[in-house]
Formats: C-alpha cells, sequence, structure tokens
C-alpha cells in the first residue's frame, strides 16, 4: 500500500482491519473500537485548529482503514466495506497531535479562516516547500501543523501541510508530491 | 503508409472507405497534437486556472468549442504550480468529449467500470461537483495505483475505488441499489490515439481487434445491466475499427435493454457505420458519433450514448 504522508508511524492494532473502510461512529458514546476517531471529534478538530465551518462536513462521511488513518468521503455506502479507495485520505489520528494530510488541505484548506494555523508564503518560500525543504521561518502564531498557502491565480490557495517547531517551518509534502519549480 | 506513423500493415488505410477525404484524413493523422489540459473545476475555475498560468509564464490558448480545455503550444507544463495544486489535469481535448455526452448531474450514483488512468473519472466528479456517488473500477492494479493518484491530486472525494472485472461487476457493497449513469470508456485498439503516440499501430493486429470486441460486449452489457431503467450508458472507444464500435452497439441492442438516443456535440462528426466487412448492423448505430482527426483537428474518437429501457 502506499503511503499518503512524508512521515509515517503507528502500526494497526488487532481490532482493526486493514482492508476494510469502517465509518465512524457519531460519537464516544457510539464506540466500539476503543481509541477510534469520531465524527465529532473529527469536525471538532477542524474547527478549533483551522476554522473551518462545521457545515462544510455536512454531505461527508468519515472512515477509518488502518488505525488512525482516516478517510473522508463524499457519499455514504454501507459499513464495513472493502475496496480500494473512499474519498481522500484526510487525517491521521492517534497521539498526542492529529495531523492532516496533502490531499485534505490542497481539498479542504481554502475554508480554514484561523489566522494562528494557515500561513502565508511569498513565491520563493513556496517553492522551497512544494520541493520538500525547511526553513526558518518569522512566525507568530501557533506550532505544529499548519495550513501552508501563496497567492496563485488571484487567490490564496494551500499547497500543503507545514510543521512548525522552534522558528523552523518543516514542509510535508509527501515526496511523490514535491516538485522542484 | 503515412510517414513518421509506425504503421506496418497500413492500419490506417483500412479506413479509407469511411471517410470523406482520404488525404485530409492521412495527413491529419501524421501531423502531431498540440499538449492540452482540462482544468479541474474541483480546485479551480477557467479564468484561475488562466491567471495563475500568465503568472508562471505558461502560454496557452482556450479551445474554441470548451471554456475549460486549454492548448499548450509549448507542451505539457507538468512542473507547474497548475500542476501542484491540481487545477489541470493532461488530456487529450477529444477525450473529454464522453464525460459530457454522459452529463451527470449533482448528486447522481455514477459508474466508471474502465476508470483507470481517470482523465474522465476525475472530469465525471468535476460535472458531478464532487457529490453523489462516483464508483471508479478497473481491474488492474497498477493502473488503480495511477487512478488513486490522480483522483487525490485533484481533490476528489466523491470517489469510491473498485478493483475487479469490469464483466463481473457486482453491486452487492451498494445494496444492489443501480446507478443513475454509466460511463464504458473501453480498452480498444488505440488508433484514434495516432497522433499522440506515433507507435499506437505497430503492434495492430486483427486478432487482437476480435478478442477486444468480446471484452467490450461483456463491459457495455454488464454496464447496461446495472443502471436503471430510463438511465444513461454512454459507450466511447479511440478507435476507428467497427469492430469496436457499431458492432458492439448492435450486440448490445440485440441482447441488453437499451436503445440509442441521438445527442449532439460540440464537434464535427460523422455517423455510425451500418455495414463493414460483410457485416450489417442495426441502421440505429447511426446516432453514433464517429470524430475524425481532419475535420477538428484531433485526436480520433468514438461515442454512443445509449438509454436503458428495463
Amino acid at each position: 500500500m502506499r503511503d499518503d504522508d512524508a512521515t509515517d508511524g503507528g502500526e494497526a492494532p488487532t481490532e482493526n482491519q486493514p482492508h476494510q473502510f469502517d465509518r465512524l461512529p457519531a460519537t464516544v458514546a457510539d464506540r466500539d473500537v476503543p481509541e477510534r476517531a469520531t465524527r465529532e471529534g473529527v469536525v471538532e478538530y477542524w474547527r478549533d485548529r483551522y476554522g473551518v465551518d462545521p457545515a462544510v462536513w455536512d454531505g461527508y462521511t468519515f472512515w477509518e482503514k488502518g488505525a488512525g488513518k482516516v478517510w473522508a468521503f463524499a457519499a455514504d455506502v454501507p459499513s464495513p466495506v472493502e475496496v480500494e479507495a473512499l474519498g481522500m485520505t484526510f487525517l491521521r489520528t492517534g497521539g498526542e497531535h492529529w495531523k492532516p494530510t496533502t490531499d485534505a488541505v490542497q481539498r479542504f484548506g481554502r475554508y480554514a479562516t484561523a489566522d494562528d494555523t494557515v500561513v502565508d508564503l511569498s513565491r520563493e518560500r513556496a517553492r522551497r516547500f512544494l520541493a520538500g525543504g525547511d526553513q526558518d521561518l518569522d512566525w507568530d502564531g501557533d506550532w505544529g501543523y499548519l495550513v501552508v498557502r501563496h497567492e496563485y491565480g488571484g487567490r490564496p490557495e494551500p499547497i500543503g501541510v507545514g510543521l512548525f517547531l522552534h522558528g523552523e517551518l518543516r514542509s510535508q509534502v509527501p515526496k511523490g508530491r514535491r516538485r522542484e519549480l | 503508409m503515412t510517414e513518421g506513423i509506425d504503421d506496418p500493415e497500413d492500419v490506417l488505410g483500412r479506413y479509407e472507405s469511411l471517410v470523406d477525404d482520404v488525404t485530409a484524413f492521412r495527413e491529419a493523422c501524421a501531423r502531431p497534437l498540440p499538449a492540452v489540459v482540462r482544468v479541474n473545476e474541483i480546485e479551480a475555475a477557467p479564468d484561475e486556472v488562466r491567471a495563475g498560468l500568465r503568472e508562471e509564464g505558461i502560454p496557452f490558448e482556450t479551445a474554441d468549442w470548451h471554456d475549460g480545455l486549454l492548448r499548450l503550444p509549448e507542451g505539457d507544463p507538468g512542473h507547474s504550480w497548475a500542476y501542484a495544486h491540481g487545477w489541470v489535469y493532461g488530456q487529450e481535448e477529444v477525450s473529454a468529449v464522453p464525460a459530457l455526452v454522459l452529463d451527470p448531474e449533482p448528486g447522481e450514483r455514477v459508474f466508471d467500470p474502465c476508470a483507470a488512468p481517470g482523465s474522465k473519472t476525475t472530469q465525471l466528479a468535476a460535472l458531478m461537483e464532487d457529490t453523489g456517488l462516483l464508483v471508479a473500477n478497473d481491474s488492474n492494479l497498477g493502473r488503480l495505483s495511477a487512478l488513486r493518484s490522480n483522483a487525490e491530486r485533484c481533490g476528489v472525494s466523491n470517489v469510491l475505488v473498485t478493483r475487479s472485472d469490469a464483466r463481473n461487476f457486482s453491486l452487492q457493497p451498494f445494496d444492489d441499489e443501480p446507478f443513475d449513469r454509466v460511463l464504458v470508456d473501453v480498452p480498444c485498439s488505440c488508433e484514434g490515439t495516432i497522433r499522440k503516440n506515433p507507435d499506437a499501430l505497430a503492434d495492430w493486429t486483427l486478432d487482437h481487434v476480435e478478442g477486444v470486441s468480446g471484452v467490450q460486449k461483456g463491459i457495455l452489457e454488464r454496464a447496461v445491466e446495472v443502471t436503471r431503467p430510463g438511465g444513461t450508458v454512454v459507450y466511447s472507444t479511440c478507435t476507428f475499427a467497427p469492430e469496436e464500435n457499431e458492432a458492439v452497439l448492435d450486440h448490445a441492442l440485440r441482447n441488453s435493454e437499451c436503445e440509442l438516443v441521438p445527442f449532439d456535440l460540440p464537434l464535427e462528426s460523422r455517423p455510425g457505420v451500418t455495414a463493414w466487412d460483410g457485416a450489417e448492423y442495426d441502421p440505429a448505430v447511426e446516432r453514433a458519433r464517429r470524430i475524425y482527426p481532419h475535420h477538428n483537428d484531433t485526436g480520433g474518437f468514438f461515442c454512443a450514448k445509449l438509454e436503458v429501457t428495463a
């Protein structure tokens, strides 16, 4: 199976079926697999961290395939289901810090309204970021995973996920998506 | 045979009786096609893509028949911000036709049985405004990987990807609920892509044409079965061979619950042929459309629209 992000971690616990997609439970009270993320938790995460209006997710269902690997799907089918893919890879849960995928940020980053987790880069810095490079950054916002954008085609456009720590922005663009422009 | 084309059997000569202007047909087939990208409207509008390409200094020209198709005289800008953002998809102009003919609406249930590598799948998703259910199937694991990667880059979130032989596709994971529309863009002998791949005819054999014709019949038959009554099936190929086009439709008309319906195309086209190499086809196959390279300066294509009757 291909990996969806530059950094990876975590083995699937036995209660997860690695080839099967399970719809996330609505809330913790509905959960039968311990530690599994919930729909409520996912929606709150995007609202609280990135300022995404929960209404954005009204048509979406969220699924897990392998522990902590959450997919977003703009439709619904009976759960569980064994298919090759269901919507797009969306979020890595588990551990202390959840991490959005590049796919998710490119597709849904446009709905992020928070000013402390969304950073705009100059074209030159954006180029370095897309190439996978790390860079020093004077940033007063949050640490952790940021939505990284630049101005393109007349609007601020998300490029991917950056990890900001100790004055440094680390590109999380997966190897297969990096480009030297 | 035509200079520059690797065509040991003179395959194109086979079709001279079908075309109105043999010289123009031959000359068009020998001319390379310009690179074309389709705007991925899930991510950006055509005007935003044009603004982006201008910023990057990439020259383009909008196709006269479709605002979202951009011809690129300097070649395919695979290394560009437009690609990195999933704003464009490299796709031969004429191959944008069948999804437009299928014309899926937001919220519908749509099936793409031969989906990889995903140019038409991603176009269908955009036409559906990334809502509803789009089931994209392919039999080959390597091609599925390309499909997934292209769908991800284009931000498609309404697609469910399956791996199976399209002739035996099962509705069981979908509560046996049939589809509203199906795009049957089958594997074919690809003669119509000669302008993009000069060696497209190098391995051409009549045996292959006849073999793939059987596969095409099976795929179309199954597609009709999994479509609701009143639903639409579009059948398309990029070949000129009647064995893979009208003969497949004739087979469906005789064996499946469907009929051919007329449709408009934004490109100049010719009707399907009713006789070929001693075979005669149902006269309704004239409702299918043949797109020849010399009429619109595109690749060659074949497209038919069917309505499922029961």
